[in-house]
């Protein structure tokens, strides 16, 4: 036992019980209030926009792999994105960097489709591995964006310094943006190109969808603490892991 | 159903948890790092993936003649050339260990055409780009500091002391000041600013981030996400 990981322990474990309380308190139907955030309010507009217009969504699900949980949350927002698109007839693109995510994507953007009940609106290859180099991505990613002008971009995910490159491309082709992550240090530069960010923990609640999810983000805001920051570590280490374990064995 | 939700479920839980408890009991920590491990080699693996669609995106968009096909055309160029000669090790002289085995060498050492691609092509290619990023800087900056409203002429003026006081025109233009008004000297400012407002506001946002890492954790590792599956997002 790692005796100085002691306390550490107790704040996971009293993490996952406020979380466990409160998914079982919003299945009983007493779901936590959860204050309005504009940026998930505007995915309709943004793409009721680009079905008006004709163009299509770009959604860039960040540059890490699926062993990180900003991209794990980036997908779970594709679901919601890409079904909002089948019910408009609206065409979603989405360039990934890995391999792995470009899987989950996939698999993210049918069950949407199926979800909306249009099955024939998944398209695979609108979803495709561009490169693991960065700045090769980023080339790809704003050569596109020129090119085929989207209405609607969405950078939800996990961004390092392409961040901006991205951003300031999709605001130069007049796109509505609206972006995540849960990177600090970018988060000035999406705010200042973009039209809606979602800031830190908003990234993580907005990607919680249903009451039980919303359940659990209330569950670990009950216990705020300073050590909740390392606490965090320690359950997204697990996350992580059950992530990479997942989407890797559908791949396999 | 169970061989395509279930079995994968388990599978990621129980990984999971291996690997957070791993975290804290030392005994079991190989456990952690055995996870690891199999997703590095199950994510190499599933890298051919990406080249096989990376390859159907390229040629679709030549045969299509889509706009920008050209650019497809070199991607492919790219990819091919670089994977022939990096995988059939063109030019790498045997390894001094092994110098019977035409094959013994390692394409990554400098002066094989592998590395030549690597140190001449792709690395400044990836510099050109990082460079841009100094336009973007300025674009996003002259948008930002807009003095549109109080709370911008705030950002403005804060940006401002913040920007002077990290150079050597700050300490310059305000080096005047008597000792006992050192505060307000450009260079002591800017570190306040920093130090205090600047730190309060990442820590806030910091511990918001760690919270919403959390709750996503304990989701997947709860079942209660299943939108890495495919399976559209929360229960």
């Amino acid at each position: 036992m790692h005796e100085e990981r002691i306390a550490l322990a107790a704040w996971m474990l009293g993490i996952a019980l406020a979380t466990i309380i409160f998914v079982m308190r919003s299945r009983r139907g007493k779901p936590p209030v959860i204050r309005r955030i504009a940026a998930l309010e505007a995915v309709d507009d943004a793409v009721g926009r680009a079905t008006e217009m004709g163009r299509p969504v770009l959604f860039v699900p960040g540059i890490m792999d699926m062993d990180d949980i900003q991209t794990v949350a980036g997908v779970t927002m594709l679901g919601r994105v890409a079904r909002t698109a089948a019910e408009y007839d609206a065409v979603v693109q989405v360039p990934t960097s890995r391999s792995l995510v470009m899987e989950a994507a996939r698999d993210a953007v049918q069950a949407a489709c199926l979800t909306a009940g249009r099955p024939e609106a998944y398209q695979a290859d609108r979803i495709h591995y561009v490169s693991d180099e960065q700045f090769a991505y980023v080339a790809h990613v704003t050569g596109a964006m020129i090119r085929e002008r989207p209405a609607a971009c969405f950078l939800m995910g996990s961004f390092y310094g392409e961040s901006l490159i991205l951003a300031e491309t999709g605001n130069s082709v007049g796109a509505i943006q609206i972006a995540g992550t849960g990177e600090s240090s970018q988060l000035p530069f999406f705010v200042a190109a973009c039209d809606y960010t979602l800031i830190g923990e908003e990234f993580f609640v907005a990607s919680a969808g249903g009451p039980a999810g919303l359940g659990a983000v209330a569950g670990c805001r009950e216990d705020l603490r300073d050590d909740v920051h390392r606490g965090g570590h320690g359950a997204g280490h697990g996350g992580r892991a059950l992530a990479r374990a997942g989407v890797a064995l559908r791949v396999a | 159903m169970i061989a395509r939700r279930v079995v994968p479920m388990a599978i990621a839980i129980v990984a999971g948890l291996v690997m957070a408890v791993s975290y804290f009991v030392r005994s079991i920590e190989w456990m952690g790092e055995a996870a690891a491990d199999v997703f590095n080699v199950i994510a190499a693996i599933a890298f051919v993936l990406g080249a096989g669609s990376l390859l159907k995106a390229n040629l679709s968009a030549i045969s299509r003649r889509d706009r920008g096909w050209g650019y497809a055309a070199v991607t492919l160029a790219a990819f091919l050339i670089t994977l022939v000669v990096g995988m059939a090790k063109i030019g790498v002289n045997p390894s001094p260990d092994a110098p019977q085995a035409a094959w013994s060498g390692s394409q990554q050492t400098a002066g094989t055409p592998f590395g030549w691609i690597y140190e001449f092509i792709l690395s400044p290619l990836t510099a050109t780009m990082f460079a841009l990023l100094a336009f973007y800087v300025a674009s996003a900056a002259f948008r930002a500091f807009r003095a549109k409203n109080t709370a911008a002429v705030l950002l403005l003026v804060t940006a401002f002391v913040v920007l002077l006081g990290r150079t050597y025109a700050g300490v310059v233009l305000t080096d005047w000041m008597p000792a006992w008004a050192s505060g307000l000297r450009l260079e002591n400012l800017s570190s306040y600013v920093m130090a205090v407002f600047g730190t309060a506001g990442n820590r806030a946002i910091m511990i918001g981030i760690a919270l919403g890492v959390a709750a996503t954790g304990l989701r997947i590792l709860l079942g209660l996400d299943r939108s890495w599956l495919g399976g559209g997002g929360s229960a």
